[in-house]
């Protein structure tokens, strides 16, 4: 698991902080050696799943830096609930975590 | 003249590499179509079927105004109007402007941040779709070192 989560409640609002792990290569870099282009190798969605609910859908174009970093807020998820995160690349890899609300 | 001449390669290059079909399929639900948009206008249109977004003091968009390294920076986009359906994140001199969508449910707040690539200075611009209509905010950012590579 590479996502790494941190969900903290306040008030009513959940505020979730992730980080996944991923080049996200652009398909605009040329490598040095070769004179080829790197082709583009970035990660196309990440969904945040509550209840086996999608709460939160994101979609990225490899313009998100590398190695990237999403925060967004919830509405709903109490104290203890499990948060649970997906994300797939354009190659088809996909990658996953989970975090428990604090 | 090379920004035109790198389109016109890379162009070329997603019609001859089979990958990009791949993902085309495999994946009906990203909005490649979007993503592939050259210039704002396009991609509004791509993504919400309008390319009228009105600008407004709602839809606050925080991003520096200066950021040394292109690759890298910082933004956020947070709106208290009601019913929002789906953020935007676009930047005006990326070769392609959009950089994310976000999908926004009943559980969520209209609050979200993330870091993005920028080849260099330009405008940053925020879309948020909420009861069925585009509003944007604008914002200029410096980029001291370009974050796109090629």
């Amino acid at each position: 698991m590479t996502i790494k989560a941190k969900a903290k409640l306040s008030g009513d609002i959940v505020t979730v902080k992730i980080l996944m792990k991923h080049e996200m290569e652009t398909g605009l870099r040329v490598d040095n050696k070769t004179g080829e282009k790197i082709p583009a190798h970035h990660i196309s969605e990440v969904k945040c799943i509550w209840n086996d609910q999608v709460v939160f859908h994101c979609n990225m174009g490899p313009a998100i830096s590398k190695n990237p970093y999403l925060s967004f807020k919830l509405k709903g998820p109490a104290k203890g609930d499990v948060l649970k995160f997906t994300s797939v690349d354009n190659m088809g890899e996909t990658d996953e975590g989970e975090v428990k609300v604090a | 003249m090379t920004s035109i001449l790198r389109r016109t390669v890379i162009k070329s290059l997603i019609t001859f590499t089979g990958i990009s079909m791949i993902s085309r399929f495999a994946w009906a639900a990203w909005p490649q179509a979007a993503f592939d948009g050259e210039d704002i206008d396009a991609v509004t249109n791509a993504l919400y079927g309008t390319s009228d977004a009105a600008d407004s003091d709602m839809v606050k968009l925080k991003a520096p105004d200066i950021a040394e390294n292109g690759a890298v920076v910082p933004i956020s986009v947070s709106t208290d109007m009601p019913n929002v359906e789906s953020i935007s994140i676009l930047v005006d001199g990326n070769p392609n402007p959009l950089a994310s969508t976000f999908e926004l449910t009943e559980n969520s707040v209209a609050d979200v941040s993330t870091r993005i690539k920028m080849s260099k200075t330009s405008n940053v611009i925020a879309l948020v779709k909420a009861d069925g209509k585009v509003y944007k905010a604008v914002q200029e950012v410096k980029v001291t070192i370009g974050g796109c590579g090629g």
